[in-house]
């Protein structure tokens, strides 16, 4: 049958009615599949909290031990790196190329730190995850030779006064973080390892062992750190590190190891070259050293966490069980139906006077 | 507008209209894209994700790859676009078959083969029999002598039978050869719609000379896609073509339905974009002041001391686009997937399909299965739809005597028998009026046997019903008449037949006795027509009582008239009668008043009595349906007392003294008037009281209330959950169905004739039932049905879930986007007010289109509540049609849901990645693992029932968001690149998403346990009762229960509808507490006071 009456209200419904006459049976069609059809019942909802409750208290209490096993030694040194005659305007004395960056700090290690030591260095009120900030890099640049030239997205920092390109280019290189730390034990000097502290797959694949720094920081504005042209991006392991952006305005960056045990109470001297400006914005700027463990660093915020929501999940379980036990509710009951209190025999049991006493 | 088609003219006058290539199409190749995308950005929704994928483009504000919108946007326009041209190339590729069918024409005066495509207004076109008619034709010519043929005209008006077309009488024995050379012009009107009305004239040319002009109706004409039946050949001249024919111009798209769902998550969605400028606003305004005072200070972001001058905008822009996301985008494909597998399942439900013609159900209208939940009032038809319109004869009343009072059948009154053995003229002439005073073609078939080919079925019960009375239609043949009676043979000659119309409410022929050369004018039609035209002298009351006593049956009536015409009053009147035919303005109107002319000083013979069966199961569908708080409307073309006989039968109303039935009546305005307020002030009283009371009005006083008093009217409406609405016309019950609309109520048409197709195209919901009279209803509607008790399944089951599911579906589609959103302003907080995006593109665009999309559709398969259940609780769809499940309130939940979880993520993720773990790629995988997890234990959460398909998609959803990370993790050129195996790999991670997931669930698991248990909804109570395979008290079970303490006041059962609150009150109780207002002013007053006493008392119920 050619129905040509399509569209609008009567698309082919001859047709339609022709070829929807004999619906497939399928329990999908139908829908009847089997279904798991579970309800919240008291014992299984308290079994569950009570679960959460039992299995939590143990993780936190695992994890906190964890964090309480790391030994952690933060320093802070920005305002206390400034000599006194420039108390009153810090960033003068940064900025100013001539003087004296040289800021030596010692403390005491309070417990035995096992090797591999972290040296982290800490910024606060820094947003390296600043829209402005976090675009301006060029990864295509930063991994080969041939996009050297590439400069896009990484203004105001993309090229020189004179068009040349800048390699590696954008703000965050820009501004690679470029204090200097050396460490010493009772005169005895400690080696820093600064290799590997960054990523292997960023050394292996994000930075170009082909590309080397050209035109880097030769602007009128300096802006941080300087690169050694001689040596390819991927093995300038603190712009590396630098570039692996922080998500939050106070971060730690891997600047090295030490692969010697500390024992307790050596005293420890850092001689730091404090170049980097953060005096300007009041950023703080501390060193950090910290041992580590299964669950990284110091971070008590896990165990806590855990610890807290185990104890909220029993304390639930019990006033469930408590509530149940003064209160008990059948499920299911049909008298809870406001229409079983009332007759039935009435149509659609609206005007009904009748009542049925519930409970 | 006229047209003027000449008849083989090959000449310039072909030019003037359209070949007969058919085009359903919308497109054309080539304006498919631009017309598409036009239709599709009309849309505000798209017009909006446009603009922003447009700002995207501006690198400056994105915060993330254009790619993240555009690519949905893309994908999503492509799949409707998509939908589109396959719909279009379906049609295009029927549209071809047609075209290229290959038809015999006369062109040149030569008779040839071509493709119907090339037919030109004037041509003839040669049909044999089963062809199918190619375009509008003119009939000129038939095998029959007579000149008549036979069309079936199922495609066209859903009609089955066999409908005669006669050839003009100008035409009239012209010789089939003469027939090719033929030269005339036929006027006719522009093509319209109609295609039931043809006003045209013929004037043939020379040698054909016959200057008169013969006027041409829609019984001359053959229409496009009918099919030529029992008639060998007939040629015709192609008057409208292509897509100017009748069914042609009939296409029209509807308007689209808008259901009361999407209309609420239109609202909800205006809402949150309005929260969107807010949070732009405030956040962009704090990012400028941010950038002034602190961001200038790091000297490490390099801001400019000058900027350009829309330095301003940017970042508040930025912030649009970052909370662009607030919308989902994803919203509009899942609900047009999930709507049309909701169709489908009606589609294929076999529990649906008729046993007896094996048709399923079907629906036509894919978009609008939610609003079949929320159905409030169901506005019937009675015959057909709640009767099967198999019409019975049963009794009659021939001249006062009763027969078939005893037996209840008349054909078996031996009473009745033996006044024909005798040959009682009134009684023979009653007979002959039931045989032949009809449009039915006897077909006799070649072992004898007569069938009987009837356009009414109360006709095709009278025919059959005087054959076994012994007046047997043998045949009709042009106009001559052949029945035989008691082995006689008689002929009558029909002279003129004066069809039925719905105004006039009667039909009649005049035909002559070829024995006696007699005239006669014979009626049959509604008592209220017939009897007031009864000659003076005649006492009619008797036959009013007949009336009466078998509508007090439910028995429908016929009354029977005769006169008899002198020949000199014939022919005066032919003429006249023949002049309306023939004009070409207002034919109805004049033909009207020319029948009007003829039809008085009738001789009433008798009243005929037939029974229509009520379908199978329609009391109990009623009587669930009611249950389930759906009103009930009947609005009927049939008397007042058989309407209320079948809706006392059908559970309708209740007898004395449960029921109360108000009649408003009255001839006037002021009777009208004061009836309407008598019944008014009685349904305010007795509200209070436990009675069903219900109001009946008629046709005429209803036309008067619709017009005069329309909001007492419509006050009625409110109060009124039962009404039945008699001798109304199909304009009125569409009236009817816009009163209810717009009293904000959700309204439900049902019928089966083609006088309820307005009724089915008003209301919110059309259902069709695909019965005996064809299937125009089926065709116009959105649902088409076989018996009137599915629907109870198509309400409960199907509406019901529907709903539920588009509930759940929109508004977790916006929490999901909320909750990265949510996210992402959080991040803003710690990133310097400067609109950086903590998410990566690719992350951004798949959390929307796929991590979060996949799960949620397979909830098209969560069922609260089985099929069963809800069947003996039909009560449980108040839930639907107040809209609990999706409502600002329920919303207001979602949103403080999505705001609670994005805390949690945000707050945990930011915690256990602090210090050296604060790399922004490892931690924007920590927060998007942790939405992607919470959603995944939402789903389940809010899912009822789990199929293999849910585990599937949930968990699936899962492992294929950690697979498709560790492949963007492995390819070297993404930017995280090994993100995914080094946070693996850390047992720190998993502490962490384990942590976010309790922590965001825990909470809600067991404020959702607490809410189930201790202050547990109906719906909760059932699936308890039923999943415990404890006792679900069916029907049977609840009435035996005692009944104790009576109460003055009435409860509130949830069939209250009309104080139900839409609003969700999870903790409170669920008593409807708030009724719609309807800005009735004080007449309400009474009324609410009972409202509220009552959902007091409901209240106290629930609390002990």
């Amino acid at each position: 049958m050619a129905d040509r009456g399509t569209g609008g209200t009567n698309p082919d419904s001859s047709e339609a009615h022709e070829t929807a006459k004999k619906p497939r049976y399928s329990r999908f069609s139908q829908q009847e599949l089997p279904a798991f059809k579970p309800i919240l019942t008291p014992g299984w909802v308290i079994t569950a909290f009570l679960a959460i409750g039992v299995v939590f208290i143990p993780i936190g209490l695992a994890s906190l031990f964890a964090s309480q096993k790391v030994v952690e030694i933060l320093d802070r040194y920005d305002s206390d790196c400034i000599p006194a005659t420039y108390g009153w305007n810090p960033v003068k004395y940064i900025q100013d190329a001539n003087t004296n960056k040289t800021c030596t700090r010692s403390f005491v290690v309070p417990k035995q730190m096992k090797a591999p030591i972290y040296i982290y260095y800490q910024l606060t009120n820094f947003y390296q995850n600043h829209r402005r900030y976090v675009k301006s890099r060029n990864d295509k640049q930063l991994r080969s030779k041939s996009q050297v030239g590439t400069t896009d997205g990484c203004d105001p920092e993309a090229v020189t006064s004179g068009k040349q390109p800048i390699v590696p280019c954008g703000l965050i290189a820009w501004s690679l973080f470029n204090d200097t730390y050396k460490f010493s034990v009772d005169n005895r000097a400690i080696d820093v390892n600064k290799k590997d502290i960054a990523w292997k797959s960023d050394r292996d694949q994000k930075f170009g062992s082909d590309v080397y720094p050209r035109n880097f920081q030769s602007g009128d504005l300096i802006g941080g750190g300087k690169l050694n042209n001689s040596l390819p991006l991927n093995e300038q392991e603190d712009l590396i590190v630098w570039m692996r952006t922080a998500a939050f305005p106070t971060f730690r960056k891997l600047y090295g190891r030490i692969e010697v045990d500390l024992e307790a109470n050596e005293r420890i001297t850092v001689v730091i070259e404090n170049n980097y400006n953060t005096y300007n914005f009041g950023g703080q700027k501390s060193l950090v050293l910290s041992t580590t463990t299964w669950m990284g660093g110091r971070n008590g915020f896990l165990g806590a966490a855990y610890l807290t929501v185990g104890g909220l999940s029993l304390f639930l379980a019990i006033s469930f069980i408590l509530v149940y036990v003064v209160k008990p509710r059948p499920l299911g009951d049909p008298s809870y139906l406001s229409w079983n209190q009332s007759s039935a025999d009435n149509n659609d049991g609206r005007r009904t006077p009748s009542v049925t006493s519930s409970i | 507008m006229k047209r003027y088609a000449y008849i083989n003219d090959d000449g310039s006058s072909q030019e003037l209209y359209r070949d007969n290539r058919i085009s359903n199409t919308k497109y054309t190749l080539l304006n498919f894209l631009p017309k598409n995308l036009w239709e599709q950005f009309s849309r505000f929704m798209n017009q909006y994700f446009l603009l922003i994928a447009c700002l995207q483009l501006w690198p400056l504000i994105t915060p993330v790859n254009p790619a993240s919108t555009w690519g949905p946007l893309i994908f999503i326009f492509a799949v409707s676009a998509t939908k589109e041209a396959w719909d279009d190339y379906n049609r295009y590729v029927s549209d071809k078959k047609a075209n290229e069918r290959e038809v015999w024409v006369v062109k040149n005066g030569i008779k040839k083969l071509i493709q119907a495509q090339n037919i030109r207004v004037g041509n003839i076109v040669w049909l044999r029999e089963n062809d199918e008619v190619p375009c509008d034709l003119v009939l000129m010519g038939t095998s029959d002598a007579q000149g008549l043929c036979y069309v079936e005209t199922s495609a066209l008006d859903g009609e089955t039978d066999l409908k005669t077309r006669v050839v003009p009488p100008a035409c009239m024995g012209i010789d089939a050869e003469l027939l090719q050379k033929i030269k005339g012009v036929i006027e006719c009107p522009s093509p319209d719609r109609d295609i039931r009305r043809f006003d045209g004239n013929l004037r043939l040319f020379p040698p054909f000379i016959d200057t008169d002009v013969c006027p041409l109706t829609i019984k001359n004409t053959l229409l496009q896609t009918c099919y030529l039946r029992n008639t060998e050949w007939a040629c015709g001249v192609a008057i409208y073509t292509g897509n100017e024919t009748k069914l042609g111009m009939s296409r029209g798209v509807p308007e689209p339905k808008l259901t009361a769902v999407d209309a609420m998550i239109d609202k909800l969605t205006g809402a949150i974009f309005i929260f969107q400028i807010v949070v732009v606003i405030v956040l962009g305004v704090a990012g400028n002041i941010w950038k002034d005072t602190e961001a200038r200070k790091q000297w490490y972001v390099k801001y400019p001391d000058e900027g350009p001058w829309y330095e301003l905008l940017v970042i508040p822009l930025r912030f649009e686009l970052l909370c662009s996301i607030m919308i989902p985008i994803s919203i509009k494909v899942s609900l047009d997937l999930v709507k049309s597998l909701y169709a489908k399942f009606i589609d294929w439900d076999e529990k649906m399909i008729d046993q007896e013609t094996i048709t399923p159900a079907h629906a036509t209208n894919t978009a609008i299965s939610e609003d079949l939940g929320q159905v409030e009032y169901i506005l019937t038809d009675k015959t057909g739809t709640l009767t099967e319109n198999k019409m019975i004869f049963r009794r009659c009343c021939i001249s006062g005597v009763f027969y078939g009072n005893e037996s209840g059948d008349a054909l078996k009154d031996p009473e009745l028998l033996s006044a024909i053995e005798t040959g009682s003229p009134d009684v023979i002439r009653f007979l002959t009026i039931m045989a032949i005073g009809n449009a039915v073609i006897p077909v006799q078939s070649k072992i004898g046997a007569i069938q009987y080919k009837a356009l009414s079925p109360d006709e095709d019960a009278l025919v059959q019903a005087a054959a076994k009375l012994q007046m047997i239609f043998v045949d009709r043949t042009a106009n001559i008449l052949e029945i035989r009676f008691n082995g006689r043979t008689i002929h009558y000659e029909v002279l003129e037949t004066l069809e039925f119309t719905s105004d006039r409410k009667k039909m009649s022929v005049v035909i002559k006795d070829n024995n006696t050369g007699k005239i006669f004018l014979l009626t049959k039609g509604a008592d209220e027509a017939i009897l007031p035209c009864a000659d003076a002298g005649q006492q009619t009351r008797i036959f009013t009582e007949a009336v009466e006593q078998y509508s007090q049956l439910g028995l429908r009536t016929l009354c029977f008239a005769w006169r008899e015409l002198m020949a000199d009053e014939y022919h005066e009147w032919s003429l006249v009668f023949k002049e309306a035919n023939s004009t070409l303005v207002d034919r109805e109107w004049r033909i009207a008043e020319a029948c009007q002319r003829i039809e008085h000083d009738f001789e009433v013979l008798g009243v005929s009595a037939i029974e229509d069966h009520l379908q199978d199961g329609v009391p109990e569908t009623i009587e669930t349906l009611r249950k389930a708080g759906i009103n009930f409307w009947m609005l009927t073309g049939d008397k007042q007392n058989t309407a209320v006989q079948i809706a006392l039968s059908c559970n309708f109303i209740s007898p004395e003294p449960k029921g109360q039935l108000l009649m408003i009546d009255g001839k006037t305005e002021d009777e009208v008037c004061r009836s309407l307020e008598r019944v008014l002030l009685t349904m305010r009283i007795t509200t209070s009281k436990p009675k069903d009371v219900a109001f009946v009005i008629d046709g005429w006083a209803l036309e008067i209330a619709l017009k005069h008093y329309k909001k007492a009217f419509t006050d009625l409406a409110i109060l009124s959950r039962t009404a039945i609405c008699c001798r109304v016309t199909p304009s009125q019950k569409a009236q009817l169905v816009e009163i209810l609309k717009s009293c904000d109520y959700r309204t439900l048409a049902i019928g089966d004739g083609g006088n309820d197709v307005r009724m089915i195209q008003q209301a919110d919901i059309g259902v069709g039932i695909s019965g005996r009279e064809g299937l125009q209803a089926a065709r116009a509607a959105d649902y088409s049905i076989c018996k009137f008790r599915f629907l109870t399944r198509l309400i409960l089951v199907h509406g019901r879930y529907s709903y539920n599911r588009t509930a759940f579906l929109s508004q977790y589609s916006f929490y999901k986007s909320l909750l990265i959103c949510f996210i992402q302003i959080f991040f803003s907080f710690v990133s310097g007010m400067s609109g950086t995006s903590l998410f990566n593109s690719v992350s951004l665009m798949a959390y929307n289109v796929f991590y979060t999309s996949i799960p949620v559709l397979v909830s098209v398969l969560d069922k609260d509540l089985s099929e069963e259940t809800v069947m003996q609780h039909p009560q449980i769809l108040f839930y639907c049609q107040a809209g609990r499940l999706l409502n600002p309130s329920t919303f207001a939940g979602w949103f403080g849901r999505s705001l609670f979880h994005a805390v949690v993520v945000f707050t945990i993720s930011l915690n256990a990645h602090a210090y050296e773990k604060s790399e922004m790629e490892e931690l924007s995988m920590v927060a998007l693992s942790g939405c992607v997890w919470l959603q995944a234990f939402v789903v389940t959460m809010e899912t009822n029932s789990f199929t293999i398909l849910q585990h599937l998609a949930i968990w699936g959803n899962l492992v294929a968001f950690y697979a498709l990370n560790f492949a963007f993790s492995a390819l070297p050129s993404s930017g995280m690149y090994t993100i995914m195996f080094r946070l693996c790999g850390q047992p720190s991670y998993w502490f962490t998403i384990f942590l976010i997931v309790l922590a965001g669930m825990g909470p809600i698991f067991a404020l959702k346990y607490f809410r189930y248990t201790y202050r547990p909804s109906k719906i909760n109570v059932l699936q308890q009762a039923e999943r415990m395979g404890g006792p679900i008290l069916s029907l049977g079970t609840i009435e035996s229960q005692p009944r104790t303490v009576e109460r003055e006041v009435s409860t509130l059962s949830i069939a209250q509808s009309k104080s139900r609150s839409p609003v969700y009150e999870p903790l409170l109780s669920d008593s409807p507490n708030t009724r719609r207002s309807l800005g009735a002013g004080g007449t309400f007053e009474f009324f609410q006071s009972q409202m509220r006493l009552s959902s007091v008392y409901s209240r106290n119920c629930k609390d002990n």
